[in-house]
């Protein structure tokens, strides 16, 4: 097993090896911080999808993370206070099922990285950083301006979503929810980055020119990356409203775009596992420079500046030495 | 709706439209120069605000003020390039991305540290204050139209350097080919560290001047900057005049949509569901026009490449 295979062994055994002392040991907060980080990496193997595989700088991703979770707050709300969502032409009711909810946002978040990326593809470069950026900021404001669901105080859930068969209230079997969906996302992302479309969409980011010259539309590739990066970004922001049983409009900030990219690049870009260490480190830097200083983002961007500026590789490029991963 | 609250309407989408040119006009030279996407314009922007209200709070002078927010972005610009923005021009657009997103933090929690949470007021002069009569009886607010005035005149100074003066040729020079200029014997990186201090003056200066009306605080700079990338998306990158035309399209946009379309919606819909739909949609509008433009013209309205 080669050394980049052995780090990402290492820390993808990290997380549940955390949560399972943090059990042992009863520490129910640091299991939801294993949690959380589990659902942020979740939320950069997304982004990464477009990131790293598509050569796609997009500064909206808050949009597709805060889609999966008004979608989660919207029908868990409507289940709570018994109003169906709409009666005519049909019914729709809220709901409190886990699966159900992943599945609206998963399709929410698809339609709209679908109906953003028709139009910001049509750009390149920086054009589509700013864009991207323009598009997340526009539902931020729709969801502060819109009053139905809370406007700017967001809305609060009263009792966590349920999952057949499990107690998701108890923190390590919402752990578990979590970590089993990362594992499966960071298992189809691989497979995504070996199939025939992920070649060519690694190709189109190569050079353009030679894949339009083989017959393949590079626009329609990097769309399909998009919606699906959209699509799983959607499905981490849902649980991220029902690990915090709130959802609001900071989900959408461009703040929030911003974190989940910084996942990526401390941990490497392009890499599998990149944002796997770039959010377990981000929560410990949270919760260590948190603990010393009211102003920890300054040290933040000291370490980010940093990590651009000199070790290029991340986390994993620093540990991994000069092998690259897929480039 | 009445004609004088429509003018005065007007008016303030001007004024703020004047605001985002200054902003924005730094970004576009800033990017049509250097290639450099600067998500840390908005950083300066507050640093020219906080450097106006610590100095007037400390001499009660506006004019000190409004020299102090230009010095310190400057300076604040161009030490900014000289330690880190340097490093970025040859790499890729997610680095420079990432690391004037890492300027940006450690900006604003600074600020914080040394000015703490609360915001910082800045008062309009007493030679400004109080409202002025317009032809038609209109009254409004003479600091504001002080501004329209100062954002039309450093428009047209800005203008005027670009085409007319040596440096403006220099700038011009290294927008279409940077290795000749260099080859030609002119100091590029001087070049680029006078274009970036010249892009952050402009912003601190709006950021002092929009101080003066709103209050001064920790991240007022990322809204204004974002809108700012929404005009020169508009008006296409590297272009003043499409900065210019794309700032003020904006600021009436913004302006008018918050007036006219909750009134728009009334007319056939309940009130309270009017003032949210118009509203929503107003808040929304900007980007609408934005998403409309590209449609048309994807590198904007000006955008040559």
């Amino acid at each position: 097993m080669s050394r980049t295979g052995l780090i990402n062994l290492a820390l993808f055994a990290m997380l549940p090896l955390t949560a399972g002392a943090a059990l042992m040991l009863d520490e129910p907060f640091i299991i939801t911080l294993a949690t959380k980080v589990a659902i942020l990496a979740l939320a950069g193997v997304g982004l990464n999808i477009a990131l790293g595989l598509g050569g796609l700088v997009s500064l909206g991703h808050a949009a597709f993370f805060g889609i999966g979770g008004y979608a989660m707050g919207i029908l868990a709300s409507h289940a709570q206070s018994f109003v169906p969502l709409m009666e005519t032409p049909f019914l729709i009711e809220g709901t409190r099922s886990m699966p159900v909810i992943w599945l609206v946002a998963v399709i929410a978040g698809a339609l709209a990285a679908l109906a953003i990326g028709a139009l910001s593809l049509r750009t390149t470069g920086v054009y589509f950083i700013m864009i991207t950026l323009a598009f997340g900021q526009m539902l931020y404001y729709f969801a502060i301006s819109w009053p139905a669901y809370g406007g700017e105080d967001g809305l609060s859930i009263y009792v966590r979503n349920g999952f057949p068969g499990l107690n998701t209230l108890d923190p390590i079997q919402f752990f578990g929810i979590a970590f089993v969906i990362l594992a499966l996302a960071l298992w189809g992302a691989g497979r995504l980055a070996a199939s025939p479309f992920g070649l060519a969409l690694s190709a189109a980011r190569q050079n353009e020119a030679r894949v339009e010259t083989v017959g393949l539309s590079p626009y329609r590739l990097r769309l399909l990356a998009f919606v699906i990066s959209g699509a799983v970004t959607a499905l981490a922001g849902a649980l991220f409203a029902d690990l915090n049983r709130f959802v609001s409009p900071t989900m959408l900030s461009w703040q929030m775009s911003g974190e989940i990219m910084i996942f990526i690049i401390l941990g490497g870009v392009g890499r599998l596992y990149g944002p796997v260490a770039g959010a377990a480190l981000f929560i410990l830097l949270e919760h260590v420079l948190g603990g010393l200083s009211d102003f920890w983002h300054v040290y933040l961007g000291l370490l980010l500046l940093l990590v651009v500026l000199f070790a290029r590789g991340g986390i994993i490029g620093a540990l991994a030495g000069r092998e690259v991963a897929h480039d | 709706m009445s004609t004088i609250l429509l003018i005065e309407q007007v008016l303030n989408g001007l004024q703020s439209g004047v605001m985002l040119f200054l902003m924005a006009a730094g970004l576009t030279l800033i990017f049509g120069v250097m290639g450099l996407i600067n998500l840390a314009h908005g950083s300066l922007y507050m640093v020219g605000a906080f450097a106006a209200a610590a100095v007037a709070g400390a001499t009660g002078s506006f004019v000190l003020a409004l020299i102090a927010s230009l010095v310190a972005a400057a300076a604040a610009g161009a030490v900014v390039e000289l330690t880190v923005i340097r490093r970025l021009y040859d790499r890729d657009h997610l680095d420079q991305v990432l690391a004037t997103f890492a300027l940006i933090l450690i900006f604003s929690e600074g600020t914080r540290w040394i000015f703490g949470s609360f915001p910082l007021f800045l008062d309009i002069p007493d030679a400004l204050a109080g409202p002025v009569m317009l032809p038609g009886g209109i009254q409004y607010p003479l600091y504001r139209l002080v501004i329209i005035g100062v954002g039309l005149v450093v428009a047209i100074g800005l203008f005027q350097l670009i085409a007319r003066t040596r440096i403006g040729i220099r700038i011009r020079a290294g927008e279409s080919d940077r290795e000749m200029i260099a080859a030609l014997g002119v100091d590029i990186s001087k070049l680029y560290t006078i274009v970036f201090a010249l892009g952050a003056a402009l912003a601190g200066l709006a950021g002092a001047l929009v101080g003066a009306i709103q209050s001064v605080q920790v991240g007022m700079g990322e809204p204004v900057l974002i809108l700012a990338f929404v005009v020169i998306v508009i008006g296409g990158i590297g272009s003043i005049k499409g900065a210019l035309v794309g700032a003020l399209l904006v600021g009436l946009t913004d302006t008018l949509g918050g007036v006219l379309l909750p009134g728009f919606f009334a007319t056939f819909m309940e009130p309270s569901a009017a003032t949210a739909v118009g509203s929503s949609l107003a808040s929304m509008s900007i980007y609408i026009l934005m998403a409309g433009v590209l449609l048309f013209r994807p590198t904007g309205l000006y955008g040559g490449r």
